[in-house]
This record gives C-alpha cells, structure tokens and sequence, in this order.
C-alpha cells in the first residue's frame, strides 16, 4: 500500500512529538524508525516525468536527523568522496537550522540538491554508518543523502544559497571543456580564485549528463539549470555548440587562445554494445540515445517536440545500472505497456542505486535476473522481434569483486520484444584523444591523470570525471572537478 | 550569433543560406558537417552537410531540402534572423590527395557537399570527371559551379529534361569501362550511393561514398547513426561521414534510415499547413 506524503509526515509529527528536543540516548534514537522517503504513486508517476521521490517534510527531516548517534569518529564521512562533515550537518538539521546545515555541506560539495538525489549513499557514506551496523543492515543506516536533500532545497527556496565570492580578477584564463558536474565544480573552484573561466559544451544546452542522460522524474531540470545559473552569476562564460577538438583544437585553445590552463570534463560518451547480432536493427538503441531523445531533446512530450519517438510495446533493457533502471522506467513512461531489465546476474550484484530499484519494482518494471542476451532477432521488415537469451548461474567473484555470471548450457530461449535498449556502460569519447598530440591515455581510453593533481600528460592540462574514470558518478566527478581546480589555482599561483 | 546573410530557393524545396559562423568557416574542411537547432526545448537537431565556406568572411553556406517540420522552419528563416544553435564542423574530412582521375557523382542536393570535395581534389590537380544526377532541369543545384571546376560534366534526368535521360550510373559505368577512374566520390540519396557502389565493384574502382543517418548530438555519445561498414559498427558522426561504399551494409542502413518513417508521414503532412512553402514535388 502507498503510503502518502501526509500520512508519512503524520507520522513524523506524532513522533517528533514524543521524541521531544533531541536530547536523546543511543538506545533511544536505535528505536526511532527510518523515514520512508514519500514518492508520487507509482501507477500515477508512471504516466508523469515529475519527480517521483518528493523529499522529505519538515517533520521528517528532524526525525531521521534524531536517528544519527553523533560517533566521535565520524565513519561516516570516510565514506563521502569529497569528505562532508555528515553528522555537524545532521545534528544542524535535528535542531532544525536547515540553512546552517546546507552551509556546512557546501563548504565540500557545490551540488547537494544534486548530489542528495543522485549519490549512491549506500556504497558511500551510509555503508559506514554506525546505525545500519547495529541493525546489521545498511537500508537501516541513517538516510543521508535524504537530508542532505532536505536541506538543500530548504536553502534554495528561500533564498539562502548565496553565491560565491569571486577575488578579484588575476587575468589568467582557465577553459573548462564540459559543463557536466566535474566541469560545473572544477569552474566554480577556479572562479573563486579570481580567474577568468570559460566553459566549452558541445550540445546546445549546458549540463552535461545531468540534462541528456538523468531523466526529469529522478533530476528535475530546473535544479541543474539553477547551478548553471549560479556560475553565470559568478562571470563564468558558458559557450555551448563548441566542441572542443572539432570546432577548435585543445592546443589551439592553449597556444592560440591564450588560455593558461584546461580542465577536460567531457565525460564517457561512447556507448557500449554486446557485439552480438542484431544490435543494428530497427527498435535497437543505447541507453544515451534513448535517453537523449526523451530529455534533452524532450521527445516525451510529443505534442510540442519535433523529436521522434520509436513506438514501443515490450522494451528489453540490457544491463542492471542506473542508467538501465533511468531506461527502463523512461520507457514505461513513454507508453510501453512491458518492460523489462535484463540482467547477467542476480538482484545483489545489480550496480544501480537500491532506492531506483525498489523504484522500478513498484513501477512494474520486470526484472529479468541471471540471464545473458545472444542475440537480437528481427522481424521481415528488420525490426526487433525478439531476444534469445541464456540462463547464467553465479561462480567464483571475478575482478570486479561480483561473482562472475556463467552461462547454462542448453537454456537458450527467445523471449518477444518490440525495442531493445542497450545499457552496458560508456566507454570514453575517443576524440580529443584523436585531436591532440601528446594527450595519454589508457587501453580503455581514459585520459590518464597524476591522481594527486589531475594533471594529464600536457603541462597546465587537468581532467577529470567520467573522461579518467570511466563511467562513474556524479559526486566522484564532482570530486576529482574540485581537485583538479585546486591543482589549476596553485599552478597559477606559481605561474 | 549565427546570422543568416543570404537565402535563396533554389527550387521548390531547396534552400541555400550563407550563414555567419566563423569559428566553423575557419576550421571546416571538405566533407564535414553541422548540426543545428532552431533554439528552445522542443527543436529537433538536425544534420547538414557544409556546401562551402569563406574563412576570410567568416561564413558556410548550407544547402537543405525542406522535407520535414524542422526543415521547413529552417526555410521559413529570413535575412537577418539567426540560427540559434549551430556545432561544427563535424565528421572526419574527405581524404583529399592526388588520386589521378576522379568521377565525381551527385544526386539531388547531395551535390551541395559534393562541391567542397570536387573542388578540393581539382585544386590539387586531380581530373574531376562530374555527373549531376536530378529528377528534372529544375532540380539540380549549383550547376554552374559544377560546370566551372568540371573537366567535364554530365547531367542526367529521369525525365530527360536536361542531359540525358538516364539514372547517374549508366554515365558512372561507362566511364569505369571507357575512363577507368582511380577514385569515384558518390553523394546522394542512399539508394543512388548503392547503385553507383555497385556500379564500380566489378571494375574495383575505390567509391567513397557519404552517409546521411539519423543522428543526435554528432559527437558520437548517442550510437543512432551506427552502420555495419565490412561488418564492424562505425558511427557515422565521427568515423565518417564518408566511408567505403563497397564496404558499406545498405540494406540494414537504408532499414535504419526509416526507423521513424510512420511518425515521419504524419508530419510531413503536419508541416505544410501554417507554414509558408508549397509542397514541391522534389
């Protein structure tokens, strides 16, 4: 039964109520109950891109603050990539000064409203949490990323999220190549400094993949384009439909343009395939596309888009991430009546965020677990029939620490679909590479960085983000973005 | 930003607009491309091929034909207005090098990027050997411009109203018999690219040819201009436009290349009405 965000904050009030002033003990605050983040009905969301978790109420919010049992050695934040001071934010929001807590996140992270909605906090800061430990049970563990949420969007709307001093100008220039969330951070970082900041997109419009790839109904747009503000208001300069290496080189950027440092935060952007037959047919996409169609390009609103959509019935999601969960979920919004995530092993190794899988669950999404697709089969006319899957079973973990998916013999079957997305994973956009001497990079294509400066192979060359990580996420992006501004300034500083 | 300076119908629906883009008319080279957006939430972002381009003045020229809502609002852009959203140039650009003697073939607008390439191989001293393909006189584009770089040109109608009353490949292959080219350069409707491919296989002339998939960003991040090219999947964003024709999978692109044909007949339809260009028969 869905409970409603009135019934949840109900709760939270007569609660609250008891709990009285936050003057509690360990045992005490190990009986107050999680907070259920409140979303919109799933058989309603379903036919909505609005937001589906709605955020916590006030009422709540001080709930789940009570629960965090303030450890003195605070294990938490070992687990936060860029080292919030977690529970000095928490015990501000128990007490209910929600813009004291926004500001003690933001003295290490520029996007918590993001971040707060995007991070996988259980393999990050609620893993280490002392409660869920108690519980023996990380879903138990303090919900973090929900206050942090919380306490973001408190901040900004009303008003309270001030923008950054910005020093007094240097006349250095510094070009930012991406406007996803490594670049975002790394040139609010540099800014600060004083230094003139210019950031390169190569769509037309900023924000990387937190505007083509994370769908509306988990990353509401409006949030990413306040960010973007933000550093407009700092005098950052955002040129969109330049694509650095195409429309101008990165060397050109540095030896023509006068340019005295780069920050690379272009991003993964090459999807991956199966290579197995069929991924060419009609009704077959990447996830990036499928994705991009339906939000940059706002395909999900047919009536004022010129973007088309393909018509689907049965979707086949391949992969078990986040960003299969996004497609999955997306497809059921734009109208499939089924769909289905495939997936090579079982539920415990699925990469994505638990809260998107439970998400999807209640969506009806099918979850097709332990099974590996051969083969994509078409139609007469060249469109995608059906999947001819095999069972796996789980052996020995392999280097990636999940246990590796091994395929049963003789358990071939085809299943019907009408559309198949491919969800595997990005590799790195080959193309700077391709356009710059002298930039390194690995066997899969990822720029390679000194780890302790984000500097590449190029002098005064910095990256960050998906380009060196891989496909990863927004807040390790975020992370290695303010590194490598703290890099850039002190290489200005000395230069 | 992206002014248009000059617009011209070529015929019924085929625009050509200079437009100022200089970081673009800089960096361009022969068989590259761009994609634009008319601004705003719901503009589709569409493809072009780059006709010409003058670094000095800072300037592309494009060449479109009105077939879709998109284009047609493209077209409905006058002097003076601008283009809100354009990236380029993309795409790997034409090998350009001494071959010896080149059949250049264009169908339709493919012409228009034809031209730059033509252009590029003649000033390097190569024989240009043309054949313009349209379906009547009233439908080829730049035909003097073709005339003043061809060693030779060859028109062809279907309707023999200019030239010869012919498809392009009957002149492609009679050339490869009596010519024997060492490059032919095909630019047109896919099935003509076929055709001319297969027209050149038996005498193993090497066809480049240049491929106009459905695409998004063109930067290679969306895979929805993917074509199986000797039986690997290229993107034809960043690893062509142009590619082996003999090499090239047409059945599956040309499949491809309709995905979106249903929704395509309804707003073909859709965009005629309000908006100010007869529906040609081009």
């Amino acid at each position: 039964m869905h409970a409603t965000i009135e019934q949840l904050d109900i709760q939270a009030k007569e609660l609250l109520a008891k709990l009285g002033d936050n003057n509690l003990s360990m045992k005490e605050r190990l009986t107050i109950p999680l907070q259920d983040m409140p979303t919109q009905d799933p058989m309603q969301r379903i036919t909505n891109m609005e937001e589906v978790a709605l955020g916590y109420t006030e009422n709540q919010v001080k709930v789940e603050a009570m629960r965090c049992l303030q450890c003195k050695n605070k294990p938490c934040i070992q687990g936060c990539p860029v080292g919030i001071d977690i529970p000095a934010f928490i015990l501000q929001a128990a007490k209910g000064d929600f813009a004291g807590a926004n500001a003690t996140i933001k003295e290490s992270s520029l996007l918590p409203s993001i971040c707060g909605r995007v991070c996988p906090q259980e393999n990050q800061c609620q893993e280490y949490c002392t409660y869920g430990k108690i519980k023996k049970d990380i879903s138990q563990s303090v919900a973090i990323g929900r206050i942090e949420r919380y306490v973001a969007d408190y901040a900004r709307e009303h008003n309270q999220d001030v923008t950054p001093f910005v020093k007094k100008s240097t006349r250095k220039k510094v070009a930012i190549v991406g406007s996803g969330p490594a670049s975002v951070s790394a040139a609010a970082d540099v800014r600060r400094e004083g230094h003139t900041v210019v950031m390169y997109e190569a769509l037309h419009k900023a924000g990387g993949v937190l505007v083509y790839g994370i769908p509306e109904f988990r990353l509401p747009k409006k949030l990413v384009q306040r960010e973007l503000d933000g550093l407009a208001s700092m005098g950052v300069e955002i040129n969109k439909n330049f694509l650095v290496g195409k429309t101008r080189t990165l060397e050109d950027l540095k030896d023509k343009d006068g340019f005295d440092a780069i920050f690379i935060g272009a991003g993964a952007g090459l999807p991956k395939f199966l290579n197995i037959p069929g991924e060419n047919l009609i009704g077959v996409f990447s996830a990036n596309e499928y994705l991009t169609r339906s939000n940059l390009m706002k395909a999900y609103d047919q009536k004022h888009s010129l973007t088309p959509l393909f018509p689907s019935e049965k979707v086949a999601v391949f992969g078990g991430g986040n960003v299969a969960m996004d497609s999955a979920r997306t497809a059921k919004r734009l109208g499939a009546k089924e769909v289905t995530i495939i997936y090579r092993r079982s539920e415990d190794e699925l990469p994505a965020r638990k809260e998107e899988v439970e998400h999807a669950k209640e969506e009806g999404i099918n979850f097709l677990l332990l099974h590996q697709p051969h083969e994509i089969i078409a139609n007469e006319k060249g469109s995608v029939k059906g999947v001819k899957v095999v069972t796996c079973k789980l052996g020995e973990p392999d280097a990636s620490g999940r246990r590796r998916p091994i395929e049963i013999e003789g358990t071939e079957q085809v299943i019907d679909f009408d559309t198949v997305v491919v969800s595997i994973g990005n590799a790195s956009n080959p193309l700077l590479k391709q356009t710059t001497k002298g930039l390194d990079v690995n066997k899969r294509g990822n720029i390679i960085i000194n780890e302790e400066t984000c500097e590449t192979s190029i002098k005064g060359v910095y990256a960050g983000g998906d380009i060196v990580l891989g496909a990863a996420t927004v807040i390790l992006a975020m992370g290695q973005g303010r590194k490598a501004a703290k890099s850039i300034n002190a290489y200005l500083n000395n230069n | 930003m992206n002014e248009i300076l000059y617009k011209e119908k070529l015929s019924a629906e085929v625009f050509k607009m200079i437009v100022r883009a200089p970081r673009i008319a800089e960096a361009r080279k022969p068989g590259q491309f761009i994609i634009l957006q008319l601004g705003g939430d719901y503009n589709e972002r569409i493809p072009l091929t780059i006709a010409d381009a003058d670094s000095e003045k800072g300037t592309i020229t494009l060449i479109f034909q009105a077939v879709g809502e998109s284009t047609h609002k493209l077209a409905n852009l006058n002097v003076g207005e601008h283009i809100e959203n354009l990236l380029g140039p993309l795409g790997t650009p034409t090998e350009i090098k001494k071959y010896g003697k080149v059949v250049c073939v264009g169908g339709g607008i493919g012409v228009a990027p034809m031209y730059p390439i033509a252009k590029a191989l003649k000033e390097l001293g190569n024989e240009v050997k043309i054949i313009m393909g349209a379906r009547n006189k009233d439908l080829f584009v730049m035909r003097e411009e073709m005339e003043a770089l061809a060693d030779e040109l060859i028109l062809t109608t279907d309707d023999g109203s200019a030239g010869r009353k012919a498809l392009v490949t009957e002149p492609l292959k009679e050339l490869c018999e009596s010519w024997k080219p060492d490059l032919v350069v095909a630019i047109g409707p896919p099935i003509m690219m076929k055709f001319c491919a297969l027209t050149t296989k038996p005498y193993n002339v090497h066809t480049i040819v240049s491929l106009n998939t459905i695409m998004i960003d063109g930067t290679g991040m969306c895979g929805g201009c993917r074509v199986n090219i000797g039986g690997e999947t290229k993107f034809v964003c960043v690893d062509g436009p142009e590619f082996d024709g003999h090499k090239v999978d047409w059945d599956n692109m040309l499949m491809r290349l309709g995905t979106y044909k249903p929704q395509e007949k309804v707003n073909h339809h859709r965009c005629h009405i309000g908006l100010n260009i007869e529906e040609g028969d081009a």
